[in-house]
């Protein structure tokens, strides 16, 4: 395996690049971190309307939520390749599909952890806020939300490793991300399959364990600040 | 300054609060006791509709609680509540969560603001905790922050909802240390406790409830030494010895 990464490593890393399209561990990294920035505020948005008094505005985030949480990614990278270009007019790259799929599916996902966590927030919390004569969005900004979303930070971890995985569905739209860089560098040994796909689970691992570990100790410094147990 | 008239409420099938009708003048202080379940911790709730109401009509001020159109947040802000349970906001320190409500409704200069915090809390006795958060502090230090953050948009009249039944017997005292400084500063207090010793000392009126009925009202004076009603009999003859 070491003579692999030795031998093919800048194809695994960037792909073509700088003779061609951006592609390998940078372009998972990238198409990982788009879908992550702009799922996030999505999310946060529909996980609101979930929790909202109006019953109309809750019962709409909700529907959305379980019609994309009822299909499979791969079904969505399909559709979406064939839909945005019918949509905007124009053919659009794999990249962009990969990435509008990618944050459809995610932020639906995402919305739900946002919901657990809002609504695990006690509701003296929120009383007390409104007692104060606090209205209802500052209370959800100021109180609720920063508790909420930190409480489920090890969740959110979760859905973020899951999304740098999911990118690599996004070979089977061709686009250059790191799976489809490890079958380029299979298709070049021919003989050595579990060895090329052994450093494409290892770099996979290393990339999502940094995730995890990152966002644990970012976890455990703000819970030593604000003393929680 | 706060009146409620033929106050009815409903949870469901039960009914909680039965005609209750209550007036607090301003600088009274008025302690609301009675066994549990009893209906005062949501009488003291519907006061500033933390709890709604079915039917009867609640003024604080001269303002209906309850009339359509009404800024609730603007009314709110003129009332302090101190919790049984603080509900102190864990990601702020001390400091910010006196401030919030300044910050966030009069939109106050936040050297304003700290400056006027740290004498609230200066009051409470936790001037050296500014920095400290929520989870440092022991219960007795927590609900006196509690107090401060009420106190800290000036509120004519403060609702205290068993601010000391949370508490370890030691802290107690500290709690209504501030309390009763309070009243003496003339704050109109509607305070809904178990510590009779408190009422007996501080409070202006009695007013003892029973199934969402008061069943009585009369000075701490008259109360603890010659309850009318039998409830009330039975309820101090239950509580006094434990209390001392």
């Amino acid at each position: 395996m070491l003579d692999i990464i030795r031998e093919y490593w800048p194809l695994l890393l960037v792909g073509q690049y700088p003779h061609g399209p951006l592609g390998g561990l940078a372009m998972t990294l990238i198409v990982a971190g788009l879908g992550l920035l702009l799922s996030l505020p999505l999310a946060l948005m529909i996980a609101i309307a979930r929790v909202s008094p109006y019953r109309w505005v809750a019962r709409c985030a909700a529907a959305l939520v379980h019609v994309v949480r009822g299909m499979p990614l791969l079904m969505l990278i399909f559709w979406a390749y064939f839909v945005v270009p019918k949509v905007t007019g124009h053919a659009v790259s794999g990249f962009t599909t990969l990435v509008c799929a990618l944050v459809i599916y995610e932020s639906a996902y995402l919305s739900e952890v946002i919901r657990s966590g809002i609504e695990a927030i006690p509701r003296g919390q929120i009383e007390a806020s409104r007692s104060l004569g606090v209205g209802y969005w500052r209370t959800m900004f100021k109180v609720v939300l920063p508790q909420a979303l930190f409480n489920v930070l090890p969740s959110m971890t979760s859905q973020f490793v899951s999304t740098v995985k999911e990118t690599s569905l996004g070979y089977v739209i061709s686009v250059n991300e790191l799976t489809f860089a490890a079958n380029q560098v299979n298709n070049l040994v021919l003989t050595k399959p579990l060895q090329v796909f052994g450093v494409l689970a290892i770099i996979y691992f290393i990339v999502c364990f940094t995730l995890s570990r990152g966002v644990s100790l970012l976890d455990a410094r703000v819970r030593r600040t604000r003393a929680m147990r | 300054m706060i009146q409620l008239e033929q106050v009815n409420k409903w949870f469901g099938e039960n009914h909680v609060l039965k005609n209750v009708d209550l007036r607090i003048a301003a600088g009274e202080v008025v302690v609301v006791c009675g066994p549990s379940g009893s209906g005062k911790s949501t009488l003291i709730r519907t006061i500033n509709r933390l709890e709604p109401i079915e039917k009867g009509r609640i003024t604080v001020n001269g303002q209906d609680v309850y009339a359509k159109g009404l800024n609730i947040n603007t009314l709110r802000a003129g009332i302090g509540f101190v919790f049984q349970s603080f509900n102190l906001f864990p990601h702020m320190s001390v400091l910010d969560n006196v401030m919030f409500a300044p910050l966030n409704i009069r939109k106050t200069p936040r050297d304003t603001a700290m400056a006027d915090a740290k004498v609230l809390l200066e009051r409470v006795g936790l001037s050296h905790k500014l920095d400290a958060y929520p989870g440092n502090l022991s219960g007795g230090q927590q609900q006196r922050v509690a107090i401060a953050r009420a106190l800290a948009l000036k509120p004519p009249v403060m609702l205290f909802d068993e601010p000391t039944s949370a508490l370890d017997p030691e802290m107690v005292g500290e709690v209504l240390q501030v309390m009763k400084s309070l009243a003496k500063d003339g704050m109109t207090m509607v305070c809904v406790t178990h510590e009779m010793g408190f009422a007996r000392e501080v409070s202006d009126r009695v007013v003892f409830m029973d199934a969402g009925e008061i069943l009585e009202s009369d000075t701490p004076a008259n109360f603890f030494s010659a309850p009318k009603h039998p409830r009330a009999q039975r309820f101090l003859s239950d509580i006094l010895p434990s209390h001392g």
